[in-house]
């Protein structure tokens, strides 16, 4: 498809930028100014209109498609979460609003909003207070890295190292890296879950932390998770969950309650603010009250006679981690749908996300290698080991699927499962939509026995057919204006 | 039952009868009963209605009537309609990172444009497909430096956004790089004192077009001697400012950020916003974040795929250029779509119709007794004044008027309590601020 810049006419408008209604036309001297116009397009609003219209028509959404990406939690975005989050009381807030005021009394709505956000979070997970700052997962995990890092600080603890298992989420090394601790990874045992022995064996008094998901990316719930947190909190060690699963577990247990001192939480999967096609995200982090005064600042304070503000006074806060008070729109949304389903429907939530998941491991086990065959959560990782000795791959069963309408599971992650295939269906789905994708998955089992050889020229179905990843790295074209090679 | 659950108690029966379970709770069994919440105190369910209703009567709180005069960083520009139109299409804002690209050519294609897009505006030669807001992107970009050059000493501009330097702060405290504030002069940054810690142990010069206090300047000079001892420049730029203003890559920078806001997303309270990040061709492999190439399909059609992955925490772990993951894709096609409609031209307009409302606002602030507004720089849309007052208390005032009337400086810069800084769109009319002149004079002499 031609891009934006090749349906450039000149003196195409697509905006028509009002006549000034002040006398004079301002200059600035020559020195400060750019010397050639910028490249933007100049094209219609039409053009613009049918450019972008025909670009969203080639991507697949769970607006249009069954999404069981793996550890994603790609639940349905409910519509009237978008009318909340573009009610102009709040799209229009401009953030130093608080600053001109200092008691809140300019933003009072946006902050109950966060304050109830606090309060629900820390309902649904056993914390005892949250922070909406972090932007994404990511941030919210390196924004609790560093609350255990100052922790530590604090304590006058000296601490090195950050364990994390093997099939964690890339981001949680990277982020404990980031924050400058050195990783130890620990295997996952013949069960799916961590090898107790081996952690122990790890767990020294240098260790500052633990990083784990429960359920982990294998979508077990690991039944020993107090047996961990006793014995790293013997060494002074804090315990991170990581929230990027927590569809499976709300109303079940609470990670407070394990025995988790930080954690964060991913509005865009459990609390289905959109993925936006790779963001924007939000990531809350939670703490225990040993905790609190490590937050970042501002903080959203209650005062006697009811009313919100913010507060900067906390001296051994870690400082800023984002520039206001999080992704507001996103916190906004998860508000408004958290709202909306409340208890009952927090607790159907998980009911049906880790019903769908396991109907979908039970029919599918005997087609395809379940490495780890126990009940399972939120999700089930599958290894396509049996149809790769046939010369089918995890890739190439995903790309059948595209073909079929179904955007693919998330293929060869968790790193511990060869060929690995994770599904995630969530609550949203039916079973009707369950049994479309079994039967494919069941089909591709016996093709792969019967016509192995079809599958390398698919997808055949979609607007472009297989993209040479080589030549992308090797002949390096990330911007249409840039002539020379990189 | 709420509308988002789609499966029917017979439904889960069938379903129950393959898992071979009687109940859902068996499902949970991993789950011992010591581990059940202690509590779990949540509202009960209300309707979408009901819900609206509660938010309409929150959002009615927010002093949004407020007419903006305030910055610093964040603007209130108008969004042509097509850009809501466009991004709230589901294909767009309900789908997820494309790891599968046969089926996410639409989200990877509009994020090689917006890469470009943020190319040409800047005249840097490569871009990433965005990060969290500016705030982020500038500490990414420190990390950055501190990889290509291996050394650690960053010096920082006061006229950097002072919330962006907290946040360097607070990123760094566990790490060794040390940084250096060097104080604005007359506007803009001080040569003399940059000069001084320009050394072989220091990393990057941290600079900002227009700075904190509205000032427009040439970096060329710096970014020349800088360049002498290895160091890089890296500069924080307001995008729309760009349709006029010298570009970062004329000035030789190394690497560009900032919060890409301006560009067709609302304010929010704050987020989300657009972190953006370009720089020379030779850092790429350096650079934090999703990167997308065009490369051709098997049939030799044009195509986008996310490209040098190999530098991401998936891969990398914690060997990775960054910990970022999900970055802010929507929000980058959402600015993609804005300069798209506004084009070569329409930004252009529009730059100029903010330079000619501030300067008319400047003009009409400067005849009032006790104003002093500050002309020892050129200015954009954004501009200080000194007050015979201490501006925390004239904004306040300001509120009874319907104003939000710019930025007190004294709240970040001790010593500036009587210095305000004004930011004026293409959205201010002449009427509003006529007006919102005679009722600062009335507060400064009523």
């Amino acid at each position: 498809m031609e891009l934006i810049f090749e349906k450039s006419v000149p003196n195409r408008r697509g905006f028509q930028v009002p006549e000034s209604d002040v006398p004079g036309k301002a200059q600035i001297p020559d020195k400060y100014k750019r010397s050639a116009d910028s490249q933007l397009p100049e094209i219609t609003e039409l053009d613009c209109i049918r450019h972008y219209t025909h670009l969203s028509q080639r991507n697949f959404s769970i607006d249009t498609n069954f999404y069981p990406l793996g550890s994603c939690t790609m639940k349905y975005n409910p519509k009237f979460t978008e009318v909340a989050a573009r009610l102009p009381g709040f799209a229009n807030l401009h953030p130093l609003l608080p600053q001109l005021q200092l008691e809140g009394g300019l933003t009072q709505g946006a902050l109950q909003v966060l304050y109830d956000m606090d309060q629900f979070l820390c309902a649904m997970t056993g914390m005892d207070h949250f922070t909406m700052q972090p932007l994404a997962g990511a941030h919210g995990e390196l924004t609790g890295v560093m609350m255990i890092a100052a922790y530590h600080k604090a304590k006058g603890n000296k601490k090195k190292y950050m364990i994390v298992p093997d099939s964690a989420h890339g981001t949680n090394p990277a982020s404990a890296a980031i924050a400058g601790y050195e990783i130890i990874s620990i295997p996952t045992n013949k069960d799916g879950v961590w090898d107790l022995p081996k952690l122990k064996e790890k767990l020294t008094p240098e260790v500052a932390a633990v990083m784990l998901t429960c359920p982990d990316t294998l979508g077990i719930f690991n039944p020993e998770i107090d047996k961990i947190t006793k014995i790293v909190h013997q060494v002074d060690g804090l315990m991170y969950y990581d929230g990027a699963n927590l569809n499976a577990i709300l109303g079940r247990c609470r990670p407070g309650d394990l025995g988790f001192d930080v954690m964060h939480v991913n509005l865009h999967k459990t609390f289905t603010t959109p993925h936006g096609g790779g963001g924007p995200g939000a990531g809350p982090v939670g703490v225990k009250k040993e905790l609190a005064k490590f937050l970042p600042v501002s903080r959203v304070v209650k005062r006697q006679d009811g009313t919100l503000t913010l507060d900067y006074d906390y001296p051994d806060s870690i400082g800023y981690i984002a520039s206001f008070y999080g992704n507001f729109a996103l916190i906004l949304r998860a508000y408004a749908y958290i709202l909306m389903i409340g208890k009952e429907g927090l607790l159907e939530t998980s009911n049906h996300a880790v019903l769908n998941a396991n109907y979908i491991k039970e029919r599918l086990k005997k087609y395809y290698v379940l490495p780890y065959d126990r009940i399972c959560m939120h999700e089930c990782v599958f290894s396509a080991s049996k149809q790769t000795e046939r010369g089918v791959h995890a890739i190439d069963i995903a790309k059948y699927l595209i073909d079929q309408g179904i955007h693919p599971p998330t293929v060869y992650f968790p790193l511990v499962v060869k060929e690995a295939v994770m599904i995630e269906p969530t609550e949203t789905e039916s079973k009707k939509t369950l049994d479309k994708f079994i039967d494919v998955m069941i089909e591709i089992d016996e093709l792969s026995q019967k016509t192995p050889q079809i599958f390398k020229d698919l997808p055949k179905t979609t607007p472009i057919t297989r993209p040479d990843e080589v030549k992308a790295a090797r002949d390096l074209d990330t911007n249409y204006f840039l002539k020379t090679k990189i | 039952m709420n509308p988002y659950i789609a499966n029917t108690n017979d439904d889960v029966q069938r379903m129950l009868e393959v898992i071979g379970i009687k109940s859902i709770d068996d499902l949970f069994a991993d789950i011992k009963p010591q581990h059940r919440p202690k509590s779990f105190d949540l509202p009960k369910s209300k309707s979408e209605f009901e819900v609206l209703q509660h938010l309409q009567r929150l959002a009615s709180k927010n002093a949004n009537h407020l007419i903006p005069f305030i910055g610093a960083g964040y603007y209130d520009h108008y969004i042509p309609a097509a850009v809501n139109a466009l991004i709230s299409r589901g294909e767009f804002y309900t789908a997820y990172t494309p790891y599968q690209p046969e089926c996410s050519q639409g989200t990877l294609q509009a994020l090689y444009e917006y890469q470009s897009a943020i190319c040409t505006l800047t005249n840097m030669e490569v871009a990433n497909a965005s990060l969290y807001d500016g705030g982020t992107a500038l500490y990414e970009a420190v990390m950055m430096a501190i990889r290509i050059t291996n050394r650690n000493k960053i010096i920082v501009d006061s006229g950097v956004n002072p919330i962006y330097r907290k946040i360097l702060r607070s990123y760094t405290a566990n790490l060794s790089i040390q940084f250096m504030e060097t104080p604005v002069v007359h506007g803009q940054g001080d040569r003399g004192q940059i000069e001084k810690f320009l050394n072989d142990q220091t990393a990057a010069v941290i600079l900002q077009n227009p700075n904190f206090f509205g000032a427009i300047d040439d970096h060329s000079d710096i970014v020349k001697k800088a360049h002498e001892r290895g160091i890089l420049v890296i500069e924080s730029v307001y995008p729309i400012a760009l349709g006029l203003l010298k570009t970062p890559g004329e000035m030789g920078v190394d690497i560009v950020t900032g919060e890409g806001q301006s560009l067709g997303l609302p304010l929010n309270f704050g987020g989300p916003y657009l972190g953006f990040m370009a720089t020379k061709k030779e850092f790429i492999r350096k650079m934090p974040g999703r990167i997308i190439g065009q490369t051709l399909d098997t049939q030799g059609r044009r195509c986008f795929v996310n490209t040098l992955q190999a530098r991401e925490q998936h891969i990398r772990r914690e060997k990775a250029t960054s910990n970022i993951c999900t970055n802010v894709s929507l929000c980058a096609v959402q600015a993609a779509m804005f300069m798209s409609l506004l084009g070569r031209q329409g930004l252009k307009q529009l730059a100029q119709l903010n330079l000619d409302k501030a300067e008319f606002t400047r003009q009409t602030l400067a005849k009032i007794k006790g104003v002093e507004v500050k002309r020892s720089s050129p200015t954009f849309n954004e501009f200080t004044v000194c007050l015979p007052k201490d501006a925390s208390e004239v904004v306040v005032a300001m509120i009874e008027y319907g104003f939000a009337a710019g930025f007190p400086a004294g709240r970040y810069f001790p010593g500036m309590e009587r210095y305000l800084i004004i930011a004026v769109t293409e959205k201010r009319t002449k009427e509003e601020i006529v007006r919102f002149a005679q009722n600062l004079e009335a507060v400064l002499w009523n």
